[in-house]
C-alpha cells in the first residue's frame, strides 16, 4: 500500500493544497489500490478511471484552490446516488442501463468542492438489507476477514474506506445502512440528521427515513465531507433551511469533553450484546469520562418495539416508492409483454430481486384497506413514541451512546436464509431513523474472540452533528489506534 | 390467522408482480413470520397518540413559481426502453 492511501482524508487534502501531492499522484494511488484490493473485497460496481484522471490532471494543471474543501481528493459514492453520465443501477437488474443526466446534490456539492468521484460502490439492492448480499451483481466481503460481510446497506462504502480505495465515500442510512457497515468494517460512518443533506437524486426507499451521509476513517474526515454535502436545496423540500456550521473547525483543537453528558440507555447495554461488544464499547465510555464527559444511565423504553415500527414504515414506503419502476419511463423492460399490464409485472418481476419484491408485497399488505390502521398508522402512533423517547432522554444528557450492533460481522450466507433474522439484527440503528436523529458509529477496538473491529454509536440531538463528532474524535484520540483491516494486508494480489 | 399463497397472491397482483406458485408459498410463510412479528405493536398503548409520518420540523419552503428548464427532451428520454423520439412507447391499450 502505498503511503498516500494510508493518509487520512484531511492529510490528504492538505498535501493537495500544498501542492506536495499532485491530484493526479493522489487519484492514482486509489486507482492502483483499487486494482490491488477488489479482485478479495468486490466493494465497486463501476469504476470511471479514465474520467477520474482526467479530471485530476486538469486539476493540477491549473493548481490547488483554496476555496475547494475537498480539492484533488478521491472519494467514492454509494451506487443509489445518481452521478452525472455513470451507471446508478442501485445493486439492481431493473436499473442495469441505468445513465442519470444530473447530478445528485450531494455529488454536485462534492464535485463543486473539488472531490474527485472514482466509481460507485456495491449496496444491498434499493438499500434494502444489511449485508450487501442482496446486491444483484456481486457480494462484497469485508476487508478484516473475507469470509464475512461488511454489514449493509451501504457495504461497499465501508469496505472501500476500510481497504483505503479512497479517503471517504457516501452511504445513504435509512434503518442503519450507513452506521452498521462502518463498525462491521472499522470505519467512522456518519447519519446525518433527517434534512441536513439534501436527497435529490438519490433512489429513494423510505422516504421519511432516507439520509445520505459520508463513511471516512476519522472523525475529522466524516466533518469536512458533512460540511461540503450539507445544506438547503429547493430541491428537496425535505431539506431544512438552516445555516451548515463548518464541522470540521467546529471540533478543532485539543480533545476535552468536560461538561459533556453521555447517557447510556440500558436497553442498549444488557440483554443480547455480545460480551466482546459490550467490553470495548465500555473502554471507549471509559476513554470518554477520562476526558471530563459524565456517564449517566438513561432509558428508551419503546426500543423492543422498534424493529416492528421500523419494517412497517420502511417497506410501507418502499412499496410506494418503488411503484415508478414499471418498465415505461426507464429501467427494464420485458421484452415478451404484449399488453400493459404484461409490461408492468413481467418488467418487475424480473428487475427485482427476492428481497425487493418482499417489501413491496408486505408494504402493500400494510397499506392495503382494511389493514392501513392496524399497521401503518399504530407503526406511525409508535413512532412518536420512541421519538419520544429520545426527547426525554436528551432532557438528562447531550449525546447518547452505545454498541452499534450486538455482534461483530458474521458469515457471509449466514442469515440469507432468514430475513426475520436479519430485520431483528437492525435492533440498536433503526430507532434514530424514525426520530430522525443524527448518529455516529466510531470503530473502538478489535472483539477480543472474534478479531473484528467493533462500533460505538454517539446519537445527538436534532442538527447537533458538531457535539457527536467532537465526542467521537476525543475519543478516539484516547483509545488505541484501529489497525489497518488484516485481510488484505498483501501488496498486491495478482 | 396465518397468510396463505392465496392471500400472497392477491398482495402481490397489487403490487404489480407475478410470482409462480413455489415462490408465493415461500413468501406466504415468510410474510406470516414478519407480519406476526409486526403484530407486537398491538401490546403498545397509543391511544390519543398522534401518528407521526416525518420528523421534518420546519415549514416547507416554497421557491417562486416560476418556470424553469432543467432538462431536455432528449434527456428525459434517454433511459427509456422504446421511444418514437417523442414519446415513450408502450404496447397498445385500446
Amino acid at each position: 500500500m502505498s503511503a498516500i492511501t494510508s493518509l487520512s482524508l484531511t492529510a490528504v487534502r492538505d498535501k493537495l493544497a500544498q501542492k506536495e501531492i499532485k491530484a493526479e499522484e493522489a487519484t492514482r494511488a486509489c486507482l492502483d489500490r483499487i486494482a490491488a484490493t477488489e479482485p478479495k473485497i468486490r466493494a465497486i460496481l463501476h469504476l470511471d478511471d479514465a474520467w477520474a484522471l482526467a479530471q485530476a490532471k486538469a486539476m493540477d494543471a491549473a493548481g490547488p484552490d483554496p476555496q475547494k474543501r475537498l480539492w484533488g481528493v478521491p472519494v467514492l459514492v454509494k451506487d443509489a446516488i445518481c452521478v452525472k453520465d455513470a451507471p446508478t443501477t442501485c445493486a439492481s437488474k431493473i436499473l442495469e442501463n441505468f445513465v442519470p443526466f444530473y447530478d445528485a446534490t450531494s455529488v454536485e456539492k462534492l464535485k463543486a468542492a473539488g472531490a474527485i468521484i472514482l466509481g460507485k460502490t456495491n449496496l444491498d439492492e434499493f438499500a434494502m438489507g444489511s449485508s450487501t448480499e442482496n446486491s444483484a451483481y456481486q457480494v462484497t466481503a469485508n476487508p478484516w476477514d473475507l469470509t464475512k460481510v461488511p454489514g449493509g446497506s451501504s457495504g461497499g462504502s465501508a469496505a472501500a474506506v476500510s481497504a483505503r480505495q479512497c479517503f471517504a465515500a457516501l452511504g445513504t442510512d435509512t434503518g442503519g445502512s450507513i452506521r452498521q457497515p462502518a463498525a462491521f468494517c472499522g470505519t467512522v460512518g456518519l447519519k446525518p440528521t433527517y434534512g441536513r443533506v439534501s436527497r435529490y437524486g438519490l433512489v429513494a426507499y423510505g422516504s421519511s427515513l432516507d439520509q445520505i451521509g459520508p463513511l471516512a476513517r476519522t472523525a475529522d474526515d466524516a466533518a469536512a465531507m458533512l460540511t461540503v454535502i450539507a445544506g438547503h436545496d429547493t430541491r428537496d423540500s425535505t431539506s431544512a433551511p438552516r445555516d451548515v456550521p463548518d464541522f470540521e473547525a467546529a471540533i478543532a483543537g485539543a480533545p476535552d469533553l468536560s461538561g459533556l453528558t453521555i447517557g447510556t440507555p440500558e436497553e442498549y447495554w444488557d440483554e443480547g450484546v455480545d460480551d466482546e461488544v459490550r467490553l470495548a464499547c465500555r473502554q471507549a465510555l471509559d476513554a470518554a469520562g477520562s476526558l471530563g464527559a459524565t456517564i449517566v444511565p438513561v432509558s428508551l423504553p419503546h426500543t423492543p418495539y422498534a424493529v416492528a415500527t421500523y419494517y412497517i414504515v420502511a417497506m410501507a414506503e418502499a412499496s410506494s416508492n418503488l411503484s415508478r419502476f414499471d418498465g415505461v419511463r426507464y429501467g427494464f423492460r420485458d421484452p415478451s409483454a404484449q399488453s400493459l399490464e404484461d409490461l408492468y409485472e413481467l418488467s418487475r418481476t424480473k428487475g427485482f430481486g427476492p428481497e425487493v419484491q418482499r417489501r413491496i408485497v408486505i408494504g402493500t399488505y400494510v397499506l392495503s384497506a382494511g389493514y392501513y390502521d392496524a399497521y401503518y398508522r399504530k407503526a406511525a402512533q409508535v413512532r412518536r413514541l420512541i421519538r419520544q423517547d429520545f426527547l426525554d432522554a436528551f432532557k438528562q444528557c447531550d449525546i447518547i451512546c452505545g454498541p452499534t450492533s450486538p455482534f461483530v460481522a458474521y458469515p457471509i450466507g449466514q442469515m440469507a436464509g432468514d430475513p426475520l433474522q436479519m430485520y431483528l439484527s437492525d435492533i440498536f440503528t433503526i430507532s434514530l431513523n424514525l426520530a430522525g436523529l443524527p448518529g455516529l458509529s466510531m470503530p473502538v477496538g478489535v472483539g477480543r474472540g472474534s478479531g473484528m473491529p467493533i462500533g460505538m454509536q454517539l446519537f445527538g440531538r436534532a442538527f447537533d452533528e458538531a457535539t457527536i463528532l467532537r465526542a467521537a474524535k476525543g475519543m478516539a484520540g484516547v483509545l488505541p489506534d484501529m489497525p489497518e483491516p488484516t485481510a488484505i494486508s498483501g501488496e498486491s494480489v495478482f | 390467522m396465518p397468510i396463505t399463497a392465496a392471500q400472497a397472491a392477491t398482495i402481490a397482483k397489487l403490487a404489480k408482480l407475478r410470482l409462480d406458485d413455489d415462490k408465493l408459498e415461500a413468501f406466504a410463510g415468510q410474510m406470516d413470520a414478519i407480519v406476526t412479528y409486526m403484530e407486537t405493536l398491538g401490546s403498545v398503548e397509543t391511544s390519543g397518540v398522534e401518528p407521526l409520518y416525518s420528523p421534518v420540523e420546519h415549514a416547507t419552503v416554497t421557491r417562486p413559481d416560476a418556470v424553469v428548464k432543467n432538462c431536455s427532451r432528449d434527456d428525459v428520454l434517454r433511459n427509456a426502453p422504446a421511444t418514437d423520439g417523442q414519446f415513450f412507447v408502450v404496447p397498445k391499450i385500446v
